[in-house]
C-alpha cells in the first residue's frame, strides 16, 4: 500500500507545526506516522449507525457533577515576579516578542 | 526493619504514637534513596554500565524542601496540632506537576529551566495532609510513552526488579520509587495507563481515578480528555488514604467533579461476598503489529499472565465473589486505534503554547524574526515523541480528514464507553461490580528492545486505555511474578466513581494473598 504521508504533505506539516528538522528525524518521523496510520485504518472497517454521537469525554458532564462557572472577576496575582522571572527576554517588567514576519498580500 | 520499609499508614500511625519523628523517617528515606537510587537524571548524560544497576528514579530531589516540611509536621505535633491524615509521609511526584519554586520539566529539554510560579491541586493536598515531598521523578518526555525511555533526562528510570527492563511509564519514575521503597506512596498521571502499566511492570499498587475526580489543576496537559492524576503506593490501603486526600471539586478546576468524596478507608475491609466480578474474553485476547509488515495481528495473552488473573477469580470467589464469565467487551480492541487519534489531536493542541516567548527554552542561535524563532526553539526543545505527536495530531484533524480520522474515533469512543455502561448497569444483564482484566499484555520488556517503535510501544497500553477513552477508574495491583521474576499485575475496572468498590476487592484480594510464596520475593534491588 501507498504511503498515506508522502514527502510533501509531511514537509508542509513540518511547516505548519512550527518545527525544522534534519533528515534523519524527518526519515524517522514520516515512517512512524505512516505506520500509525495503518493501526488507524481499523477504525474505517467498524460500522457506526449515523445515529452514534460523537464522546468528547468518557464522563458525562451532568450538572449535578459539575462545579458552577467562577464569576466573571478579574484578580491580581499576587506574585507577578516569579510569572515574568520564567520570560526568556525582558525589558522593563515587559516580555519581548520578537519580530513579527509580515507578508504582503497581492 | 528499617523506617523506609513501612507503610504510609504505619508510618503515620507510629509517628502520631510518638515512636518516630517526621525527621527521622525523611533521614532513613533519603538514606535509602542514595543506596538504591543512583544519580538523577539530567540532560546531554551518557548512560554507564555504572548507571545500569540502579533505579533513577528522580529528576529532582527535594531534600532541603523536605526537610523543612518534616520539621513542620514535628513541630505541629509537638504543639499539639493534627498534622494531617498522612503525616511525615514522604512521596514522589511526576514531574509533569507543577510545584511551586522547584523545577518542573516534564521530562522535556524545553522546559528544563522552568521553575514553576505555582503548586498543583493535588500536590498542595498532599502537602496539607502532611506528607512531605523528596524529589520529582522521571517519565516519558511529556509522559509521551510507556517505558520512560523517551526522557530528556538520561540516565533514564529502570525497573527495580531487574535494572535490564523497562519500569513502564509514562508514570515510571512514580512506580519505581516505590517499587524501590525509596518513598511508599507517589502521585502519577494516567492518560492511557501511565499509571497501571509501570505500577504493573514494578509490582505495586496504581490507581486511574475516574476521570474529574483528582483535579488536573497544575498539570502540565497532555490530553485533557483523558489525563487524570493518581496514586502509586505500596498497598491498597495506602492509594485509598492517598486519593481520599487528592479527590474532590476543586475551583481552579472546572472539569473536577463535584460529586462527594466518599471515606474510602471505613470500607475497605468490607470483603467480596455477593460482589459480581466479570471476566472478559475481549481482555485475554492481543493485539500486535507484525514487526515485518506493520499489520494488526491477534495473539493469545501470555499463559502466566491469564492464570494469575484467573487465580484471583477463584480467590475471590472462594470468598464469596460471584464470578460472571463471558462478559462481552467488544470494542477494546479498537482502544489503541482511537487513542492514536484522540490524544494527538489533543496533545497537538497543549504543545503549541511552548514557542520560546513566556517561559520554558528560547534558542540561542540567531534568527530574524518570530517565526524562524519558534523553529529552532522547538526543534531543539522538543524530543522526537512530542514532534511525533504534533505532526499526527495536526494531519487527523486536518479540514480534510476530520471526518475520516477525528470524528470517527469520537464516535467509536461512544461505543468503548457503551462497552462498561452495558456491564456496569445495575438493571442490566450483567449488573457487575467490577471488571477483572490483566494490567498489561506482557511483563515488563527488556530497556531498547520496544523504544523507537512507536505503534508497538502504544499498543503495550491496549488493556488499559479503554477506561481512559471510557473515564471509569482502575486499580491495578500485583498478582504474581512470571518465570523471570518480573511482577504481573491484575486490573479492577470500575464504573464511574466506584473507586471505593475497586479498593474493597483489591484489599480482600491482598489478605487472601499475603501468604503466597510470590509475595516474600523482593525486587532485586533489595535483595
Amino acid at each position: 500500500m501507498s504511503e498515506q504521508i508522502t514527502p510533501e504533505i509531511f514537509d508542509h506539516l513540518v511547516d505548519l507545526a512550527a518545527l525544522e528538522l534534519d533528515a534523519g528525524q524527518a526519515e524517522y518521523l514520516r515512517k512512524q506516522l505512516n505506520n500509525q496510520l495503518k493501526a488507524i485504518r481499523e477504525l474505517e472497517a467498524i460500522p457506526l449507525g449515523e445515529n452514534i454521537p460523537i464522546s468528547l469525554h468518557g464522563v458525562p458532564y451532568a450538572a449535578a457533577e459539575s462545579a458552577a462557572l467562577r464569576e466573571d472577576e478579574w484578580h491580581l496575582y499576587p506574585d507577578a515576579k516569579d510569572i515574568l522571572a520564567q520570560a526568556p527576554q525582558l525589558e522593563n517588567d515587559t516580555i519581548v516578542v520578537p519580530d513579527i514576519p509580515h507578508t504582503t498580500l497581492k | 526493619m528499617e523506617l523506609c520499609d513501612l507503610t504510609a499508614l504505619e508510618l503515620t500511625r507510629l509517628l502520631r504514637q510518638k515512636k518516630t519523628s517526621a525527621v527521622e523517617i525523611l533521614t532513613s528515606t533519603l538514606q535509602h534513596i542514595g543506596q538504591v537510587d543512583g544519580r538523577s537524571g539530567a540532560l546531554d548524560a551518557t548512560v554507564t554500565d555504572e548507571d545500569k544497576e540502579k533505579v533513577h528514579s528522580f529528576i529532582t530531589l527535594t531534600d532541603e524542601m523536605a526537610l523543612k516540611q518534616a520539621s513542620a509536621v514535628d513541630a505541629d505535633l509537638a504543639a499539639g496540632k493534627d498534622p494531617g491524615p498522612l503525616a511525615g509521609v514522604p512521596f514522589t511526584v511526576k514531574d509533569i506537576f507543577c510545584v511551586k519554586d522547584t523545577p518542573s520539566t516534564a521530562a522535556s529539554r524545553i522546559l528544563a529551566n522552568f521553575k514553576s510560579p505555582y503548586t498543583a491541586t493535588a500536590v498542595e493536598r498532599m502537602q496539607a495532609a502532611g506528607a512531605v515531598m523528596v524529589g520529582k521523578v522521571n517519565l516519558d518526555e511529556f509522559t509521551y510513552g510507556s517505558s520512560t525511555e523517551s526522557s530528556a533526562f538520561q540516565p533514564s528510570t529502570r525497573n527495580p526488579w531487574d535494572t535490564a527492563h523497562v519500569p513502564g511509564g509514562s508514570s515510571g519514575g512514580s512506580a519505581a520509587s516505590v517499587g524501590a521503597g525509596e518513598v511508599p506512596l507517589s502521585l502519577g498521571t494516567d492518560t492511557a495507563g501511565s499509571i497501571r502499566q509501570p505500577a504493573a511492570f514494578c509490582g505495586v499498587v496504581g490507581v486511574k481515578p475516574t476521570y474529574g475526580r483528582v483535579s488536573r489543576y497544575g498539570l502540565i496537559a497532555f490530553a485533557s480528555s483523558l489525563d487524570c492524576p493518581g496514586p502509586v503506593a505500596r498497598t491498597v490501603s495506602d492509594a485509598a488514604a492517598m486519593l481520599q486526600v487528592i479527590a474532590g471539586a476543586d475551583p481552579h478546576d472546572s472539569t473536577a467533579a463535584t460529586t462527594a468524596v466518599p471515606d474510602y478507608l471505613s470500607k475497605l475491609e468490607g470483603g467480596v461476598k455477593g460482589m459480581r466480578i466479570g471476566l472478559s474474553p475481549d481482555y485475554f485476547r492481543i493485539t500486535f503489529p507484525d514487526p515485518k509488515t506493520g499489520e494488526l495481528q491477534e495473539q493469545a495473552l501470555p499463559k502466566e499472565i491469564e492464570a494469575s488473573v484467573r487465580h484471583a477469580a477463584d480467590v475471590l470467589a472462594a470468598m464469596g465473589a460471584e464470578i460472571v464469565e463471558e462478559v462481552p467487551m467488544p470494542n477494546t480492541r479498537y482502544g489503541i486505534p482511537v487513542y492514536f487519534v484522540i490524544s494527538r489531536v489533543e496533545a497537538a493542541s497543549n504543545l503549541h503554547r511552548y514557542d520560546g516567548v513566556k517561559y520554558g527554552l528560547r534558542t540561542k542561535q540567531p534568527y530574524t524574526d518570530l517565526r524562524q524563532m519558534y523553529k529552532l526553539t522547538r526543534n531543539e526543545g522538543f524530543g522526537l515523541q512530542p514532534k511525533l505527536r504534533i505532526l499526527m495530531g495536526m494531519y487527523v484533524s486536518a479540514a480534510q480528514y476530520s471526518e475520516q480520522y477525528y470524528q470517527r474515533a469520537l464516535k467509536v469512543r461512544t461505543l468503548i464507553r457503551r462497552d462498561f455502561e452495558t456491564v456496569f448497569d445495575p438493571a442490566g444483564s450483567y449488573r457487575l461490580d467490577a471488571l477483572l482484566t490483566p494490567t498489561t499484555p506482557t511483563t515488563a520488556f527488556e530497556m531498547d528492545a520496544v523504544y523507537g517503535d512507536t505503534v508497538l510501544m502504544q499498543y503495550a497500553d491496549q488493556l488499559t486505555v479503554p477506561a481512559n477513552h471510557a473515564g471509569v477508574p482502575g486499580l491495578s495491583l500485583p498478582g504474581g511474578l512470571d518465570e523471570k521474576e518480573l511482577p504481573i499485575g491484575i486490573q479492577l475496572l470500575g464504573a464511574d466513581y466506584c473507586e471505593q468498590k475497586l479498593f474493597q476487592i483489591g484489599r480482600a484480594y491482598e489478605q487472601a494473598t499475603e501468604n503466597e510464596a510470590w509475595r516474600r520475593i523482593k525486587p532485586r534491588v533489595l535483595r
